[in-house]
């Protein structure tokens, strides 16, 4: 029975997300506030019944009720509950189910904390909320129901796909998500700016610190999915530009422009129309994310098989969000830009170039992710993009933003003086040239690493040099606001990670390998000995498992433990093991016994040995660390908007060009 | 009309953005052209279809009995077939996990004689769904009769 109450809950969601779409809208169009007055206890009912449904799903996975397909298809009597949670979102239905909890969570969240806005224009962004809601509840009410029955009602499951069974992916998906559904909170202040024809300086200081928010949440699930295909998918790699990632990557690329134009416009009043469009692409590009990885439209590791009737959805409501608001846009963005004129040398400009090259990559990603469905439209054959495209291209386009970016802090707003710029440039560019001349020794003259060790020497003392003038010149207190300190913070994470990137893909070895137990692989230094493999079990699998002592000048350094799992229904699942470390990662996967059947004989051996891998993940959580702390500044919360409106510096219409 | 210094540097600042558009564009195309793989069952590629690509994916069923392991190393060769033709497999590294008989794989590489050389081997990932464009590719392959391609 309790099945039937997530969908009536689904139901009543639906039916007060058109009351928080509709009225308010309405309400704002003619002035009343009673409709206006609708939005907030819609926008809550409907989190309410949602949370229920969300809880009715969970509980059904707990209590291993198997009449309900979902269920039955993804769990079965032998999952530990800790993966029954996690297998709520383990398949397209639930994932779309948490897809909506989070975005009621943010709705919440955005009623609770908007009433410091004016009233036309909060009703505005809520309905805009409740339209994309609107949007997300009929489609699973229509076509993705998580609580259909399955009669008759089996006596055991099926299993959650054991690629998923591992503690990253549990945190994995909720993290993206509230990430992607971020993106929304700016949206609706686009679109609600649009509608009113106006969007004042003190409404988007008011969105800025949400974007900061959901873009750190979408950087953090974005590093924990990479982290999960490194140790997961037994291959070592940590980017392999598959169409989902690519789905994930390109909203965060938009949105880390978005995040620099919105400062722009929020300090100077320019670039509003540009602020805007990329709101709606930041969120356009987080609802193809989500639909791109569900679908099955494009062949990929987290794809499902699709029913046509979704895929028609889906391309009706990606339509009509991106349709309508680029035609929005079209009719009503001449009206809302403006703001201060700037000269060529200036901070505006440098992070107009940024915008536009992160724009461009974002577009670049988006042409190669689609171009197999393109290639299909046009009748071209079935053609796949290689990685090397994105490979080739990506550096290429983000080369002029690490070359700018120190300097980006030390430009003053409209007008820059050069020779400062000059007394930077020659300090970083001697800095990160003499680390690299001495890099170069270290590293065997490899080109790669020493660019590395150059991009980060050249981003960290640009930071630090900046870091070193804000102490200098600002009063005790004022020195490192929440948006200067998150943004130090995140420009270092771009060092590390750049550091980390080219260092790990220059420097890194791999060797696949024969190896009869007893033998050892002496990799850069470490010798790794094969000791054999054994049998042993889990909570719901069984695994034949490797150990392999790792000795260096015959210290012994780790012992690892890789294995191969056999889950109950036959599926077979590699587990990395791995030896982390600072400045290193040893890392070793089991390929296949070379004897079929024989596991105590010779195995195939997947050995690694990883300088600075986890530099990467370092420098992502930085620079999600800098997101959280920029949006955290005080400055975001404590003024009213009267107060903001009527300080000198944020006049709304002024120098209307 | 005469050129004012605002004018002039507005003409400048356009004939950037076009330039920068055009390099752009011509990487990009380059880029593609470069990395574009066709998916191409056994029986495509015995008609002639994989002539002109270096690189190619090979898209099929591995035949049942076909794996061979090379005793001292991690050479591994099978056969990949669809309805209408095979094609020898050549690979040396770790193979999937879900790598057995009768289960559909893509492998990407280059054709060496009759041989199909792979660098990379995917299987499916589980036991009831095939990639879409691999089932899309064979039901073409079998559409078509044998010895002529569709592409002119």
């Amino acid at each position: 029975m309790t099945p039937e109450l997530g969908q009536l809950a689904l139901i009543l969601a639906l039916l007060l997300a058109l009351a928080q779409g509709v009225l308010p809208l309405i309400g704002a169009w003619r002035g009343n506030h009673a409709l206006m007055a609708v939005a907030r206890p819609a926008a809550a009912g409907q989190a309410v019944f949602v949370a229920f449904a969300f809880g009715i799903l969970v509980w059904a996975f707990l209590h291993f009720d198997f009449s309900v397909q979902y269920v039955a298809d993804n769990s079965n009597l032998e999952l530990p509950w800790y993966y029954r949670i996690a297998a709520v979102w383990g398949a397209h239905e639930g994932s779309l189910l948490l897809w909506i909890f989070i975005l009621n969570v943010w709705t919440v969240a955005l009623a609770a904390f908007s009433y410091k806005l004016p009233e036309v224009f909060a009703s505005r962004v809520l309905a805009v909320m409740g339209l994309i809601a609107v949007g997300f509840l009929a489609f699973i009410v229509f076509t993705s129901d998580p609580f259909g029955r399955l009669l008759p009602m089996p006596g055991d499951g099926a299993d959650l796909n054991p690629v998923l069974q591992d503690p990253g992916m549990a945190f994995h998906p909720p993290v993206l998500y509230t990430g992607y559904v971020g993106f929304s909170v700016a949206f609706a202040f686009a679109i609600a700016g649009l509608l009113g024809g106006e969007l004042e300086q003190a409404w988007v200081r008011w969105a800025r610190p949400w974007t900061n928010v959901a873009w750190a949440f979408l950087t953090l699930g974005i590093v924990a999915g990479s982290w999960w295909a490194y140790a997961e998918l037994g291959w070592g790699g940590w980017w392999f530009w598959d169409p989902v990632e690519n789905a994930s990557f390109m909203p965060w690329l938009v949105g880390a422009a978005l995040i620099h134009a919105q400062a722009v416009t929020e300090k100077r009043g320019s670039l509003r129309a540009w602020t805007i469009l990329l709101s709606i692409f930041a969120f356009s590009l987080s609802l193809l994310g989500t639909f791109l990885v569900r679908s099955g439209v494009l062949t990929s590791v987290h794809a499902f098989a699709s029913d046509p009737r979704r895929g028609v959805f889906i391309l009706i409501f990606l339509t009509i969000v991106v349709g309508g608001s680029l035609l929005l846009y079209a009719l009503r963005a001449p009206k809302v830009a403006g703001g201060k004129a700037f000269q060529l040398l200036s901070r505006e400009t440098v992070l107009l170039i940024g915008n536009l090259m992160f724009a461009v990559a974002a577009a670049m990603v988006l042409l190669g992710t689609l171009f197999p469905l393109i290639g299909d439209a046009l009748n071209l054959g079935r053609i796949s993009v290689g990685p090397p495209y994105f490979g080739f291209l990506f550096p290429l386009l983000m080369l002029p933003v690490v070359l700018l970016m120190p300097f980006g802090p030390f430009l003053r707003w409209g007008k820059g003086e050069s020779p400062l710029l000059k007394q930077i440039l020659l300090r970083v560019g001697v800095a990160a040239a003499a680390c690299a001349i001495v890099a170069a020794f270290f590293v065997d003259g490899k080109l790669k690493a020493i660019v590395g060790v150059a991009a980060l020497v050249w981003l960290g003392v640009g930071v630090l040099l900046y870091a070193y003038k804000r102490w200098r010149d600002v009063p005790r207190g004022r020195r490192y606001p929440g948006e200067m300190a998150g943004m130090l913070l995140a420009h270092l994470g771009v060092g590390v990670f750049v550091a980390g990137v080219l260092l790990t893909e220059s420097l890194s070895v791999t060797r696949d390998v024969r190896m009869a137990p007893g033998e050892t692989q002496h990799i850069s230094g470490y010798d790794f000995r094969f000791d054999g493999v054994h049998r042993t079990t889990g909570p719901n699998w069984k695994a034949d498992q490797g150990v392999i002592t790792v000795t260096r000048d015959d210290k012994q350094i780790a012992v690892m433990h890789p294995q191969k799992r056999t889950y109950p229904r036959g599926q077979v699942q590699t587990e990395s093991a791995v030896d982390a470390g600072v400045f290193r990662d040893l890392y070793v996967a089991l390929g296949e016994p070379m004897d079929a059947g024989n596991i105590e004989g010779a195995w195939a051996l997947r050995l690694y040995y990883k300088p600075f891998v986890r530099w990467i993940w370092g420098g992502g959580l930085l620079m999600m660390l800098g997101g959280f702390v920029c949006a955290a500044d005080k400055r975001f919360r404590l003024k009213r908007t009267a107060d903001a409106t009527a300080s000198l510096d944020l006049q709304p219409q002024e120098t209307r060009a | 009309m005469p050129m004012n210094p605002t004018r002039k540097r507005r003409l400048v600042i356009v004939l950037l953005i076009l330039a920068a558009a055009t390099l752009a564009t011509v990487l990009v195309v380059v880029a593609l052209q470069n990395n574009m793989n066709y998916l191409l069952t056994p029986s495509q590629v015995q008609s002639g279809q994989a002539s002109g690509y270096k690189t190619f994916r090979l898209g099929g069923m591995v035949k049942a009995g076909s794996i061979q392991r090379s005793s001292d190393s991690l050479k591994v060769t099978f056969t990949v077939v669809d309805a209408g033709g095979a094609m020898p497999v050549e690979y040396t590294g770790i193979l999937p996990d879900l790598f057995r008989d009768n289960q559909s794989v893509i492998a990407t590489g280059h054709m060496a004689g009759a041989r199909f050389v792979a660098t990379e081997v995917l299987a499916k990932h589980d036991e009831t769904y095939m990639p879409k464009e691999l089932k899309d590719a064979m039901a073409k392959a079998h559409a078509e009769k044998p010895g002529i391609g569709n592409r002119e």
